[in-house]
Parts: C-alpha cells; sequence; structure tokens
C-alpha cells in the first residue's frame, strides 16, 4: 500500500509538478489537489508547493487560504494531518494562521534565487525526522516575500518550544527575524519553511544537491510506521 | 460623430483620413486604397496602418531576411521553418522543440518593467501557440554605459521586469547577456527568448480553415494599453472626445499569463484547436488577419461581443490594442462547449466572437454594420516591401585601419596581472549574478545547467535524461567593425557555446537590433550581417527557424552599434553527460583547443584598458568551429573532460577567471614557448575552448583531437587557490572574486 500525499494546486500555484515528483522519488504515490476540490482523496499528508497563488495580488497567500480546499487541509491539520508549506504554501499557512508570523517583502527589496545553506534546528517534526539536529543543508532558495516576522513574544515562544524548524546559516537573504527560515506548530505536523526542497532531490539538477529528499522521506517513513 | 461604415466610406471618398498621423507614405495609403478600390474606413485604416508597419510587415527587411530560406542548409531536423509563431525543432525520441528570440527595446526604454515583462509575456505566448508547453526562457540585454545615472533607472526596472513576470509564469531563466556600451544609451536592447517542448503530433499552425468554425478570443479582456504600439501612438484625430493619448507600452498581468498557458495545454491535450495564434504586436489586427490570410475562406467578426475593460473604446483603439493575455483560437462548433468549459475551470474569459466563412473576405461588424472588409492576404502578407538603398558608410575604412594591435601593451608580469584584474572587473566582464539572481532558475525542476555556464540547458524527459542546450551571443563591437564578420561571429559562438556545454547544435533563431533603415550606412550593415548569418548558418548545418528585426535603434543620427543577436539550440542525448565551465578537481589538466592568434580588435582589453574600438573583428573558421565543436561533443560523451568553457570576450583570462571562481579550484599555467604570455591571455581569435582532462584520459583525448586535426596545448593544471601564470603573476581567487563580484551590485544595488 502506497503512502499517498497531497499535493495542491491553486491559480497560479508554479512548484506542483517538481513537487508531484519529489513525491515520487521519494517513494510516495502524489495525489494531485485542485484548489475547488472539498475532499482530500484520502491523502494522508498534504504539501502546500511554491509559486504565485492568484499572483500574489493582495497580499501572498491571502486569497487563496479561502479556497475550498484549504477548509479541508486546515479542518485536517488541526486533527493532526502532516501538512508541510513551502514558500507561497508557507505564506499560506502563516494566513491561514497554522503557523504564526507573516512575510514581508525581502530587506533589499529585490527577488533572490540562489542555493541557500540551512540549519536544521529542529530534527522531531513530521518533516525533518530524517535529519540531525544542527545539520547544515543546501537547498535553493528563490522568493521575494520571504522576511519573516512575528512579535518578540511569539519569536520567544517559538525559540522556548524549539519551533524554529530551520534557521539561515552563514548569510540571512531577506531580514528574517532571527534568521528564522522555517517553523513548526507545538504538535509538529505542520511545517512551513521559505526554500524548497523539493528542488534539491536529484544529483545534477538545480544545484545539483539531494538535500531536500529528506524532508519527503521523512514523512513516508512517519507514515510507513504508523 | 457617425459610425465609418464600409458603405459610408465609400460615399465619402474626399474625406481626409489620418494616415500620416498613424505611421503611413503616402504611395502605401494610395495603394490601400488601390486594394479596396475605394477608401479604407477608419477601422480599415487602423488595421493596414499597424499590419503595415516596419515590425509587423519586415517591409525594409525582408528583401534581405530572404537568405535565410534560400541558403537554408539540408537538414531533416526541421519540422517547421520561418513564417509561423516560431520554428519547431526535431530533437528525437518523439519531441519537437519551438525557440524564439524577440525584441522588445522601445516599449522597454519608456517603461523598463512593464516593456520588459511584456516582452518575456509575448514571446511565451509565441511558444505556446505553436502548441509547447514553455520550459526556459533568456534574455540577451544592452544597456548604456553601466556608470551612467539613466542606466540606473533603466537596467533595475529591466531586470525587475523580467524577473517579475517570468518568476510568476513558473518559468526558469536560464541565460542570457548583459552588455554595457555608450551606444545603448538612449536606445536600450531588451531581447527574450523562450524554448517550448511538444510532441510531434502536438504542432498547432495559426490558420483558420473550415467554414463554419468559430473563431473564439478568450484570455484578458482588452484595454486602451499598446494602441500603436507596432506603429506610433494613436492620435487625437480618431476621436478627441475620447481618453487622450494613452501609453503605447502595454502592462502585464503574468497570472492571468500563467492560467492562460495552463488553459490551453489542457485545450491542446483534448485537442480542441484547428489553429490558434496569440495576440501580441498590433493584437486583434494581427490575430484575425494572419489566421484568415493563411487558412482557407474568409473570416466574419463582430467586433462589439469583444470583452473590454474600458466601455469607451472605439472599434479602431480594439483593432490596435496591444492587451497582454490574449489568445484567439479556430474551434469546430462541435468542442466550443468543451473549450469554453476549460476555459472557466481555468476563470479564463472565452468569448465566440466570429466564424470562419466560405468567402474570401475578412469582414468586421460592429453592431450589425460592417466596417471592415478586405483581403485579409493583403493586411498580413502582402505589404510593402522596400527595396532600400544601401552603402558602405565612409567610415568604415578609417575603422578599420585603426588597429587595436597598435596599442600599447603590458610589458611586465606586474602590469599583466593589472590588466587582468582590470578586465574582469570591468562591468562587460565582472559576474552578473546580482542580475541573474533576480530570476527563478529552478523552477520546474529540469535546469542543467544556468547561467553563468556557457549554455542554459534542461531536461525535457525524465526517463530517458534527453535534454536540450540554448546559448543567446552578439557582439556589437565586433559587428561595428565588420557587420559579415561580426554576425558570423556571433552565431559562431554561440554555435561553440552549445557544444562546449556538451549539446550538439542544431538550429538558429535571432534577433537582428540596428538603426534605422532609411540610412544606408545601416542598411548596408543590416545587408551585410544578414549575409554573413545566412552563409555561416548554411556552412555550420543550423538552419534559422524564425526570429526577429528591430529596426529604428538609435537616437537622433546616431545609430547603435549593429547588434545581431544569435540564439543556437543544441540537444544532448543523456543530461548526465552535460559538460559544466567549472574547474572541479585539483591536478587535472587544462588544455586550450585551437589557435590563438594575435588578434585584439574589438576585444575586451581594447575596450576596458584603451577605451579602442578599430581595427578588424577575429577571423572566422567555421569549419573549424564544427570540428571544435564535434570534439567537445565526443569528449562529452565519452568521459573525457570535466568542464569546458568558450573562449570569447575577455579571451583566455576571462575564461580561467570564470572557470575558476565557479568551480573554487586555481590554475597553475605555463606559457608555451610559442606565444606571447599577453596574446595568450587577451586574444580573442574565434573557434577556441579551453577543458579540464582528467589524467587518466589524457592520451585518449589527445589522440581523439590528434587524429582530427584538432590542435590542442596543454597549458597548465588545476591547481591551488589562485591563478599562477608561471613567470608573470599570481592572482589569489579571493582578490579575483573581489574583482569580478564586487562591480555590479556596487554600480546597481
Amino acid at each position: 500500500m502506497t503512502v499517498r500525499i497531497g499535493v495542491v494546486t491553486f491559480p497560479g500555484t508554479l512548484d506542483d509538478r517538481d513537487t508531484q515528483r519529489a513525491v515520487r522519488i521519494a517513494g510516495a504515490e502524489p495525489v494531485p489537489l485542485w484548489h475547488r476540490d472539498k475532499d482530500l482523496k484520502q491523502a494522508e499528508a498534504i504539501v502546500l508547493p511554491g509559486g504565485f497563488s492568484y499572483g500574489d495580488y493582495l497580499r501572498a497567500g491571502a486569497i487563496s487560504r479561502f479556497s475550498p480546499v484549504m477548509e479541508a487541509v486546515v479542518a485536517a491539520a488541526r486533527d493532526g494531518m502532516p501538512v508541510l508549506g513551502i514558500c507561497n504554501g508557507f505564506q499560506l499557512l502563516t494566513e491561514t494562521h497554522l503557523l504564526p508570523g507573516a512575510m514581508l517583502r525581502n530587506n533589499h527589496l529585490h527577488f533572490v534565487c540562489r542555493d541557500q545553506k540551512l540549519r536544521v534546528e529542529n530534527a522531531g517534526t513530521a518533516w525533518t525526522a530524517d535529519y540531525t539536529a544542527g545539520q547544515e543543508i543546501s537547498i535553493p532558495l528563490k522568493n521575494i516575500d520571504g522576511r519573516y516576522v512575528a512579535d518578540e513574544r511569539t519569536l520567544d515562544e517559538l525559540e522556548a518550544e524549539g519551533r524554529v524548524a530551520f534557521r539561515y546559516a552563514g548569510w540571512n537573504p531577506n531580514g528574517s527575524l532571527r534568521d528564522i527560515a522555517g517553523i513548526a506548530n507545538a504538535a509538529g505536523n505542520v511545517v512551513g519553511l521559505m526554500p524548497h526542497p523539493e528542488h534539491a532531490v536529484e544529483p545534477l539538477i538545480g544545484t545539483g544537491g539531494t538535500d531536500g529528499l529528506g524532508f519527503f522521506t521523512s514523512i513516508l517513513r512517519k507514515l510507513v510506521n504508523v | 460623430m457617425t459610425l465609418d461604415t464600409v458603405s459610408h466610406a465609400a460615399g465619402t471618398p474626399e474625406t481626409a483620413l489620418p494616415w500620416a498621423e498613424l505611421g503611413l507614405k503616402e504611395d502605401e495609403y494610395e495603394r490601400i486604397r488601390e486594394i479596396l478600390g475605394r477608401r479604407p474606413t477608419g477601422a480599415e485604416l487602423a488595421m493596414y496602418s499597424v499590419m503595415w508597419s516596419e515590425h509587423c510587415s519586415y517591409k525594409s527587411s525582408k528583401v534581405h531576411l530572404k537568405q535565410f530560406g534560400e541558403k537554408a542548409p539540408e537538414t531533416d531536423a526541421l519540422l517547421v521553418g520561418i513564417g509561423e509563431n516560431a520554428g519547431v525543432v526535431d530533437v528525437g525520441q518523439g519531441y519537437a522543440v519551438t525557440f524564439k528570440v524577440e525584441s522588445h527595446n522601445h516599449p522597454s526604454y519608456i517603461e523598463p518593467y512593464q516593456g520588459a515583462a511584456t516582452g518575456v509575456g509575448g514571446i511565451v505566448r509565441d511558444i505556446l501557440a505553436m502548441g509547447a508547453r514553455p520550459v526556459a526562457v533568456m534574455d540577451p540585454l544592452r544597456f548604456g554605459a553601466a556608470d551612467h545615472p539613466d542606466t540606473k533607472r533603466v537596467l533595475p526596472g529591466v531586470v525587475a521586469g523580467i524577473g517579475g513576470y517570468g518568476n510568476c509564469l513558473g518559468l526558469p531563466n536560464i541565460g542570457g547577456e548583459v552588455v554595457f556600451d555608450p551606444c545603448y544609451q538612449g536606445n536600450p536592447l531588451v531581447n527574450a527568448l523562450c524554448v517550448g517542448v511538444m510532441k510531434h503530433e502536438d504542432i498547432h499552425l495559426a490558420k483558420a480553415s473550415g467554414a463554419g468554425n468559430k473563431v473564439i478570443l478568450y484570455g484578458a479582456r482588452t484595454g486602451g494599453d499598446g494602441i500603436g504600439g507596432v506603429s506610433v501612438l494613436a492620435s487625437e484625430t480618431f476621436d478627441s472626445t475620447k481618453p487622450a493619448k494613452r501609453p503605447a507600452v502595454q502592462v502585464g498581468d503574468p497570472f492571468q499569463e500563467k492560467l492562460l498557458i495552463e488553459c490551453t495545454l489542457e485545450i491542446f491535450r483534448e485537442d480542441l484547436v484547428a489553429g490558434i495564434q496569440d495576440l501580441g504586436g498590433a493584437g486583434l489586427s494581427c490575430a484575425t488577419s494572419e489566421l484568415a490570410s493563411a487558412g482557407s475562406g474568409g473570416m466574419r467578426v463582430e467586433l462589439d461581443t469583444v470583452p473590454l475593460r474600458d466601455s469607451s473604446l472605439s472599434p479602431e483603439e480594439i483593432l490596435m490594442s496591444e492587451s497582454q493575455e490574449r489568445m484567439c483560437a479556430i474551434v469546430e462548433p462541435g468542442k466550443v462547449d468543451r473549450f469554453l468549459e476549460i476555459c472557466e475551470k481555468w476563470d479564463v474569459i472565452a468569448t465566440v466572437i466570429g466564424e470562419v466563412t466560405e468567402g474570401e473576405q475578412l469582414e468586421i461588424f460592429w453592431h450589425g454594420d460592417k466596417i471592415v472588409d478586405v483581403p485579409p492576404r493583403s493586411v498580413a502578407h502582402e505589404g510593402p516591401t522596400y527595396h532600400r538603398p544601401y552603402a558602405r558608410p565612409d567610415w568604415q575604412d578609417a575603422l578599420q585601419a585603426d588597429d587595436a594591435g597598435a596599442l600599447p601593451r603590458p610589458e611586465s608580469g606586474e602590469e599583466l596581472r593589472k590588466h587582468v584584474l582590470q578586465v574582469v572587473a570591468s562591468p562587460n566582464q565582472a559576474s552578473k549574478s546580482w542580475i541573474t539572481d533576480q530570476y527563478d532558475r529552478f523552477v520546474q525542476g529540469n535546469t542543467v545547467l544556468a547561467q553563468p555556464e556557457d549554455a542554459g540547458m534542461v531536461r525535457i524527459d525524465e526517463e530517458s535524461n534527453l535534454g536540450v542546450a540554448v546559448s543567446t551571443d552578439g557582439n556589437g563591437r565586433y559587428t561595428k567593425l565588420d557587420p559579415y564578420t561580426g554576425a558570423q561571429l556571433a552565431l559562431a559562438e554561440s554555435y561553440r557555446n552549445v557544444a562546449a556545454a556538451g549539446a550538439k547544435p542544431l538550429a538558429v533563431s535571432d534577433c537582428l537590433n540596428f538603426g534605422s533603415p532609411e540610412d544606408p550606412a545601416v542598411m548596408w550593415q543590416f545587408a551585410e550581417a544578414t549575409r554573413g548569418l545566412a552563409d555561416a548558418c548554411l556552412e555550420l548545418g543550423t538552419p534559422v527557424t524564425g526570429g526577429n528585426v528591430s529596426l529604428y535603434n538609435q537616437t537622433g543620427e546616431t545609430a547603435i552599434h549593429p547588434t545581431p543577436v544569435v540564439a543556437v539550440l543544441g540537444v544532448i542525448d543523456d543530461v548526465h553527460r552535460r559538460t559544466p565551465m567549472g574547474f572541479a578537481e585539483d591536478g587535472q589538466l587544462i588544455y586550450l583547443l585551437g589557435d590563438t592568434r594575435d588578434e585584439l580588435g574589438g576585444s575586451a582589453w581594447s575596450q576596458v584598458v584603451h577605451d579602442h574600438l578599430g581595427g578588424l573583428p577575429p577571423r572566422v573558421d567555421l569549419e573549424r568551429e564544427r570540428l571544435l565543436a564535434e570534439i567537445l561533443v565526443a569528449a562529452s560523451r565519452d568521459g573525457m573532460i570535466d568542464a569546458a568553457h568558450d573562449l570569447s570576450d575577455g579571451g583566455l583570462a576571462q575564461a580561467l577567471t570564470e572557470s575558476c571562481l565557479k568551480g573554487g579550484h586555481g590554475a597553475r599555467i605555463v606559457v608555451p614557448d610559442s606565444i606571447d604570455p599577453f596574446v595568450l591571455l587577451f586574444s580573442e581569435s574565434a573557434g577556441r575552448a579551453i577543458v579540464t582532462v582528467p589524467r587518466s584520459e589524457e592520451v585518449r583525448f589527445n589522440d581523439m583531437c590528434g587524429a582530427r586535426g584538432l590542435p590542442v596545448t596543454r597549458i597548465g593544471i588545476v591547481d591551488g587557490d589562485g591563478i599562477d601564470v608561471q613567470g608573470q603573476f599570481v592572482l589569489p581567487l579571493a582578490e579575483l572574486r573581489e574583482a569580478h563580484e564586487a562591480t555590479i551590485p556596487a554600480l546597481l544595488a
């Protein structure tokens, strides 16, 4: 029995096919979900991929959060279903309040596309179990609204509860507070990050590394072991 | 004001029309009257004026462009040639690739962000209209002096526009060029290239056939933007009560374009269209007349059914509007419902605006009144043809006599070192990552190579690992010195770049950027460059599949350097065999392939160190280029080389710098006795590349080159953390990196 991982496509989503490929390479079965779908088609985990849903008009994720599929995703996430938000998906997770904080325009005001070093701070979430805490990985980063912000109290809480999942290492590419690149919810089933693990799953392609594959093997192992 | 219908026009032959304001010449207007047997209506005049513009009709260039067809090499690879939205090339395994490079120069100077953004949008729709999924874009750019204040206005806007639009479409930007020269100060060049992939059976053409088939306009609503963008601004003479002159530059909505792409690909998958055309320059005038002209029969269009952003637009304005993100499809009646359903799924507005008829005329109605009744060929394909006078300019001899070989050269190792640093830090030779890092090069998950590599490369089949590589090149300085040779050098470099990446060059697309065709000197440059390019394409066996001509690139009387930009497409059977440019491993041997002559005319060294342009460009030897390419591809396929980098502007000094910095390894260079160290480092002789060969492959590599007759010289070894030209100087990589990477951010950030 293969593990079914849902990959949501909104109008303007870009990395949905790439994410489906990463899921396949990890050994799971990608289940395409359309923004108008009201059920999750027996998916056991959900990835919200990157892109510019609704053109990022108004604010990244501000319109797509009202899609029918997001009602189902939010409900399932609250019941413990693993959900990963990458880039636009992370922005969407903050818009739906599954994760705290918000993303602002990069402090240098430019889109930035680069190979980015990250430090895995929490290897205990559903999506990071195949990494070790403190491990440095290198995966592509590409966004213009990637500066993570939250109030001091929230940031302290995230730190205290070990919910900062990833930090930028070497160079903070956008002015994110406390170098935060990704965070988890308290239960550890919902994770969001700005860099793109789905673009680092095959040697030669993209930056040529496979440091991103761990996200997809982590969830696969977790679901197989349930 | 009464509607200017066909019958009204027939009854009022004396009514004066603003043909001159719309950019038409008197004899052109007379010809329109002759074709129609009466005066044109306002709407007809609008259509002819945009379709007979230089941009759409190629009236000054087509007598020269003919050569690309007449001298086309024999090839089985070409599935669709010049004349369609883009050419299509067979790359094997049932796949076809379509690619094209186009200009958006003038709009990008007036409004850098939107001009560049809609340049990307336009070329992407051209590729989409062929039936292909767009898989990559590239942008060859030319700006004025890097330190000129206006460059800081134009360049960041252009780059943000390309990124803002392309990134939002999900198309990896995998290459291109950025060149600075004062000649582009008042006239930057913003060219855009797109590559698309399809199966052979998915090729679609722009023609309207089958009486009763419906004409469907879908995508964005039509607005008042870009009116007369291809000719001149629509003057208020049409109707002075309407909103005043609007920008001739279109405004782009990349989100709408992304929906249009996915929607159109789904429509193709269900085989719902009989013909399709994108709306770009000249908007509906172009789409309706070209579709009808290429098909059989006529076409009837109800113009008042076109969805508008602004209900006050006149029929003339609707016909001329260049609003973006629109497509026009010809659909059999039985398939219309499904077509509209798919558009609804993607929230794309679609409207049946007319149908293909049995007749021969293109007829357009406005609330029931006929306002256009023309033979479509006369609008789309039978525009004026000019045999413009051309003459070799009187300054050409003096320019060529001003030999760069006579410039003072560095006299010591220390001075040589200084010149290397100076050249690799100059704006043209410096790292462009501040620019290219604003483009997404990873999206779609198929990018194998991207800038600053010699060529961009994407995988097109995940099972077989089939891939394509594309490079764009053009050197206005060389072309100014000798247009015939300069155009050939652009092709040679692009061809060499594709081969250096490990791919076999197959086909060409070109964007010919020149000054005013009304200047005989410019026309001579154009004639020479097209002749050179056509001759070289024939000799290299790479046909021109399509492209674009951009004329009138000049400020006052001063034309830009003639700048033919040449894109070469190549195929690689297995992307795992690609060759990157970075030096990967200490101990590997560095070989220089080809002959190095004392050739510095038009070189980066002469520009940077002496601010000089004169003499002759490097010689072209196409037979040698072909041999070099074959060796590069074979060595990559058989695993004999680990890195390759073409030698072009900046010569060996530039190539070593880039390969060392990319790979993070230094190089120890031993200057062969037969050559002067300065010439070795800075000559720009064509037909050369450097490669690194693992020691285990050295004998096999030498044997292959020897057997094929390609001269190779072992010039050093990958080693250490600097470039050490023995007996001359040492340059630590850290110092080199600082020099190479700091320039552009310091000027523009």
